[in-house]
């Protein structure tokens, strides 16, 4: 089986905010555009316009109903692709040494020419992030835009995944976590971000940013003052406003 | 296995060119990258330069790839040949399409011009279209507004100069508090969720106001999962507590809007409800430096909120006195809403207290002088971060215009309009009302129009009535059933239409909607309106002309196809005359243009309308030895002049020293100029001008300068609209144009001059014992109207539309996950498939709208999930309530604009037997186009 790397100092991978994620499916078709077009083989759909249209994503939003104990059911989008785990079961599991974890900055790839299509790949990921192209035959995954964060051809500010270029709401964020110092570990740090089912002991180096609590408008008596009543009717409120009218400036005329 | 990494090349080339348009996968207009290769289109992204989207894009702009290639694109004209309905066409050339065409509307135009119905449904071209059917003659025209949000529009026009999305936005940037109301997730698309990613950025708070808690609506802080069709009354209770609280902003309301105007108050005057007005017919006010009469625009002058005034034995007191008079009434206490909003008062009040916090506790002020229209110079602009944003859901109903206007009161009291924080209009708004056309139907065979057809009204002398009280409008706009109709009723044409009421037409012309499907109410009543034929065998209506890019469900039932091109073929401008791009720091247009030739016999509609008009002799079209004038769109987009230095494109005109925005003369090159500047072009507004755009005379100098007006026009805004007035005391009998009887007593109640929550219309004709929920579509964020195509990749994210049901309804059907449910209404039932959803009002089922498909359309397979399980409330809800006893089928529509109240829909629900399909089941339509690739793999750079 294939063997990972030394753990790179350079962590690169993705912070998503449960918390702003609209589940717009934004980075759902911009990465299914870029990758149809760039890295490897299209990502096909069979049955495009049939009964059953099923396609490859190396994205997908799910979307969760919570139910708190108490209060209103919330609903929550959940982003969902390739973690890029330090101990990634996915790459120790290839027969073929084509799925690898690179040593320079731990994107976890899919060395197309090499991959015979078992499958054992997607049986190990605990996250279903993988996907076979039922046209290509060959795994397909989130590559973190690696033909994109460091292309040439791209403006500066263009090098980063598809994904998060094209967020409208801003929930994705791209960087070194393996660097405390940067915009993205300092995010993970002030919110709170957390591992995606750590118990899987795969390191994701992905990290979600939790939904903040949620209809917890202050109750009313401590906005009572607020509202105190200055009238109960027409006429009283006439008589304020005459009071009032004059502490304006260029009133008590 | 080894260590050993494979070569990657990180640098591979992107594309061989980038060709900057305009998306339109949905109306939101953001700015695209089309990355090109060996001139194909390979990858769309955003335009990090463009003002609307700032380089993010949405699934649908993503997907646009797959909107270009869609099998389901039409490839040359078609004529009918079988049935009408069946689908059987012959292709033609354009030559024989175009003479069709001519043969038939020629003398149409001759004679009888009215007997053409021109609507254009989700035409983003309005100034054009409109001019076209202006110069044709016909008084009947309209775009698609009807059934999608003009009570919004017209709400916001009459009362403020201008609504939200084009409008107006909130100041994302300084806002703290922002409500939003009734948005369904696909609208605003991009700018919304940019706004919401910079509130959460920022930690301020969003409060969602909807049945549904999806999209937008689940990632608010609070979410309030209101009634149907009670947003008004929740929006009053709130404006009770805070005017009983006193918590209103008094020195903006005296200044800048009509509170402080003086109204008649004698029962007995024939001025009753009316201001009081100089010799001039300018509004009167107390001055608070002379305690005597003014007009409300005199230099220097302090508008009194309480001052009344009594002359000639008649009382005049300021409109605040009259708002105190009605919304201190315990009628909007929130005791005594709660209950029919589903929301318990102690809610009400504490998001109430929580605006009242915000706005005046949380105040701020801006170092930016300016001088407003009385004179006075302001030292600072006073922030009020809170905001608010509404669409559709609090639109559609038939009391959507009255809660539209109680929005925009809750807006204006807390003197949270044009300021830092609040809600901010973008150039060429704010726009009053008076500063409108009014409506024109005047109709002389072959010649134009007396003029646009759209408008504003400001009393019963403005409605387009013949001299026997009859509607001049095929739809019925502008009559005494919706007086304020400001973008026609595109949903009553074909009922109408084969009605023959008010009168039969000869020919329906229709562009870009679906007429035959979503985008009808009732629609196997549709199918055979389209299909009637009279004792002679003809057509009941005879002859329908259709332009779509697509095959969709409304293809079949016209005569004559016109094929329009893909959104990446054509030539198009977003325009300041029509429903612009801007933003409230600048103003901006945008075009279109054929990044990519059609392979395909088809021809842009609009250039297709350039033809037309000259071939039909018509002003505007034709020069005067006949030939044609415009060539095709773009030429009449670089030629066209609507007022001297005004044109469709306002960017790049030539100037005395070379190209400037604004005001200018014809630039022949400036489509190239927009091309080379990425397709769209920005002025940003003064800084002092930014805010208090109705009332700074910094701005107003600004605008007429760019050519937004020809003159300064400073307004208040008009929390009592005097037109609605007029049309509420004609009723009364006061005047010469009176209403028909039938029509008083509704007109009393619903043109109401400050803004009233009545129940939805529906509920007094409905047994809602019997009928006891509330049915809602909204669209997904995914998915956009039907004008495009069903599109291969995001039908994979929403190919099925289940009924989500609440778990109140879902337990007490003992409904469980693959269960399908019998819908019915008064109208009609359907047999759909039914979801579990916790996170919705508890009285309330909805569905995503205009999934559901007809087998043999969009060159879908007739297997395809959208065809078998797919569906449309549509057929519950009828374009006119049920028979009241009365022998009169009124409306389904907003009694003030007319306006298609879909939201207003009862149904009850019981679990059904699982079926085949969805039910009814549609007949199958033969498919115009081929037939479809089973696989794709779309990659153009090998």
């Amino acid at each position: 089986m294939t063997q990972l790397p030394p753990p790179s100092a350079k962590k690169l991978g993705l912070v998503i905010d449960l918390d702003t994620c609209v589940g717009c499916h934004a980075c759902v078709v911009s990465c299914k555009g870029w990758n149809t077009e760039n890295y490897g083989a299209p990502l096909s759909d069979q049955e495009a316009y049939g009964a059953n249209p099923s396609g490859t994503f190396l994205n997908r939003v799910h979307s969760f109903e919570v139910q708190p104990d108490q209060g209103e059911a919330q609903l929550i989008h959940f982003p969902k692709s390739c973690l890029h785990c330090e101990d990634a079961p996915c790459v120790t599991v290839c027969p073929t040494g084509a799925s690898y974890k690179r040593a320079e900055d731990g994107i976890v790839l899919v060395n197309e020419s090499d991959c015979i299509g078992c499958g054992l790949c997607a049986w190990a990921c605990p996250y279903g992030a993988r996907e076979l192209d039922a046209k290509e035959g060959v795994m397909k995954k989130c590559t973190l835009c690696v033909d994109r964060i460091y292309n040439e051809n791209l403006p500066e500010e263009d090098r980063q995944p598809a994904c998060v270029r094209t967020c409208p709401a801003g929930a994705r964020h791209f960087g070194d976590l393996g660097d405390a110092d940067s915009d993205v570990s300092k995010l993970v740090a002030e919110r709170g971000g957390f591992d995606l089912m750590p118990e899987q002991g795969t390191k994701p180096v992905n990290k979600y940013l939790p939904p903040r609590p949620k209809d917890e408008m202050p109750e009313f008596d401590i906005l009572a003052p607020y509202l105190e009543p200055i009238a109960s009717d027409g006429k009283g409120f006439v008589g304020w406003l005459d009071k009032a009218l004059s502490s304006l400036p260029g009133g008590a005329k | 296995m080894s260590l050993d990494q494979p070569n990657l090349d990180t640098s591979p080339k992107v594309s061989d060119e980038i060709r900057k348009t305009t998306c339109y996968m949905c109306a939101c207009r953001c700015g695209i990258n089309v990355h090109m290769k060996e001139g194909k289109v390979a990858y769309i992204e955003g335009n990090k330069d463009h003002p609307v989207n700032q380089g993010v894009l949405c699934a649908k702009g993503s997907a646009g790839i797959m909107q270009h290639n869609a099998p389901s694109r039409l490839r040359a004209p078609l004529k009918r040949v079988g049935e009408r309905g069946s689908g059987e066409f012959e292709e033609i050339s354009w030559e024989e399409a175009l003479k069709m065409a001519t043969d038939l509307l020629g003398p149409i135009r001759e004679k009888h011009p009215e007997k053409l119905a021109f609507f254009t449904g989700r035409d983003q071209s309005q100034s054009f279209t409109g001019f076209w059917a202006q110069g044709f003659g016909t008084p009947n025209f309209a775009a698609h507004g009807g059934f999608c949000s003009v009570n919004m529009a017209a709400a916001g026009i009459y009362t403020m100069g201008g609504a939200f999305w084009e409008f107006g936005q909130p100041d994302w940037d300084r806002t703290k508090l922002f409500m939003l109301f009734g948005v369904a997730e696909d609208h605003d698309s991009n700018p919304i969720k940019m706004g919401i990613g910079k509130l959460k950025e920022r930690g301020a708070r969003m409060v969602g106001v909807n049945p549904i808690r999806t999209g937008y609506n689940a990632v608010a802080d609070d979410w309030v999962g209101i009634t149907p069709g009670t947003d008004g009354l929740f929006i009053l209770a709130m404006v009770h507590c805070l005017m009983k609280a006193g918590k209103v902003d008094l020195d903006y309301l005296a200044r800048f809007t009509n509170a402080s105007v003086l109204v008649n108050e004698d029962p007995k005057s024939d001025q009753f409800g009316l201001f009081l007005r100089d010799k001039d017919g300018q509004p009167q006010v107390i001055d608070r430096n002379t305690g005597k009469l003014a007009a409300w625009n005199g230099k220097g002058v302090e508008p009194d909120l309480a001052g009344t005034h009594r002359a000639k034995g008649v009382t005049h007191r300021p409109v605040f006195h009259q708002m105190a008079d009605r919304y201190l009434s315990d009628e909007y206490a929130p005791e005594a809403v709660a209950e029919r909003c589903g929301i318990p008062a102690e809610r009400i009040r504490a998001l109430a207290a929580d605006l009242a916090r915000v706005a005046f506790d949380e105040a701020f002020e801006l170092d930016r002088p300016w001088t407003d229209f009385r004179g006075k110079k302001h030292d600072k602009m006073v922030g009020r971060p809170v905001s608010f944003h509404a669409m559709r859901g609090i639109s559609a109903h038939s009391n959507g215009f009255q809660t539209c206007r109680a929005l925009h009161t809750l807006q204006i009291i807390l003197g949270s309009v044009e300021v830092p924080g609040g809600m901010r209009f973008k150039p060429p708004y704010p726009k009053p009302a008076t500063a409108h056309p009014k409506p024109h139907g005047k109709v002389t065979p072959g010649a134009a129009l007396d003029g646009p057809h759209l408008g504003y009204t400001h009393g019963p002398e403005d409605l387009l009535l013949d001299d026997d009280g009859n509607p001049k409008r095929i739809d019925k706009a502008y009559s005494w059933e919706n007086p304020m109709s400001a973008h026609g009723l595109m949903h009553m044409v074909i009922s109408n239409a084969h009605a023959g009421t008010p009168y039969k037409i000869d020919t329906l012309f229709m562009y870009m909607a679906n007429m035959s499907w979503n985008s009808s109410m009732n629609v196997g009543g549709v199918h055979k309106m389209l299909t009637d034929k009279d004792d002679d065998g003809n057509y009941v209506i005879p002859n329908i002309i259709y332009s779509d890019a697509y095959s969709s469900e409304m293809v079949a039932y016209a005569d004559l196809v016109l094929p329009d091109t893909t959104y990446l073929e054509r030539h198009d401008c977003i325009s300041l005359l029509d429903r612009p791009i801007c933003e409230a720091d600048g103003v901006a247009d945008a075009i279109r243009w054929p990044v990519v030739e059609p392979d395909r016999d088809v021809r842009g509609f609009q250039s297709v309308l350039c033809d037309l008009g000259a071939r039909l002799g018509m002003p505007g079209f034709a020069n005067e030895d006949g030939s044609q004038k415009y060539q095709d769109y773009a030429d009449y987009i670089t030629n066209h002049i609507r007022r001297p230095g005004v044109g469709p494109l306002a960017g790049f005109r030539k100037g005395e020293d070379g190209p400037q925005g604004g005001r200018g003369e014809v630039n022949p090159n400036q489509i190239q100029d927009y091309i080379d500047n990425g397709g769209f072009w920005i002025e940003h507004v003064p800084e002092n001008a930014a805010f208090y755009k109705p009332f700074s005379m910094d701005y107003q100098n600004w605008a007429v300068k760019m050519g937004f007006y020809d003159a300064v026009q400073p307004y208040i805004f008009q929390l009592y609209v005097e037109p609605l007035r007029k049309f509420q005391a004609a009723a009364e009998g006061i005047g010469e144009r009176q209403p028909p009887e039938h029509l008083r007593e509704r007109l009393k109640l619903t043109m109401d001059p400050l803004p009233i929550w009545y129940g939805p219309l529906e509920d007094d004709q409905v047994d809602l014992d019997e009928y006891p929920v509330h049915a809602l579509t909204q669209r997904p964020m995914a998915m956009y109207h039907s004008w495009g195509t069903q599109n291969a990749w995001l039908r994979q994210i929403h190919g099925h539309n289940p009924l989500y049901v609440p778990t109140k309804i879902w337990e007490a059907n003992g409904f469980e996950e693959g269960d399908w449910a019998k819908v019915s209404s008064t109208h009609g039932s359907i047999v759909v498939p039914v979801a579990h959803q916790a996170s919705l009002n508890a009285n309330t089922v909805w569905t995503w709208n205009a999934i559901g498909k007809r087998k043999g359309t969009w060159a879908l397979d007739e297997g395809a999930p959208e065809a078998t399980k797919g569906f449309l409330l549509n057929h519950l809800i009828h374009e006119l309530l049920p028979p009241k006893g009365d022998g009169l089928r009124w409306a389904n529509s907003d009694p003030v604009t007319g306006q298609a109240a879909w939201f207003d829909l009862r149904v009850k629900i019981e679990k059904s037997d699982v079926p085949n399909e969805a039910q009814p089941a549609m007949p199958k339509i033969k498919s115009p186009v081929g037939k479809a690739p089973k696989e794709l793999d779309w990659k153009v750079g090998k």
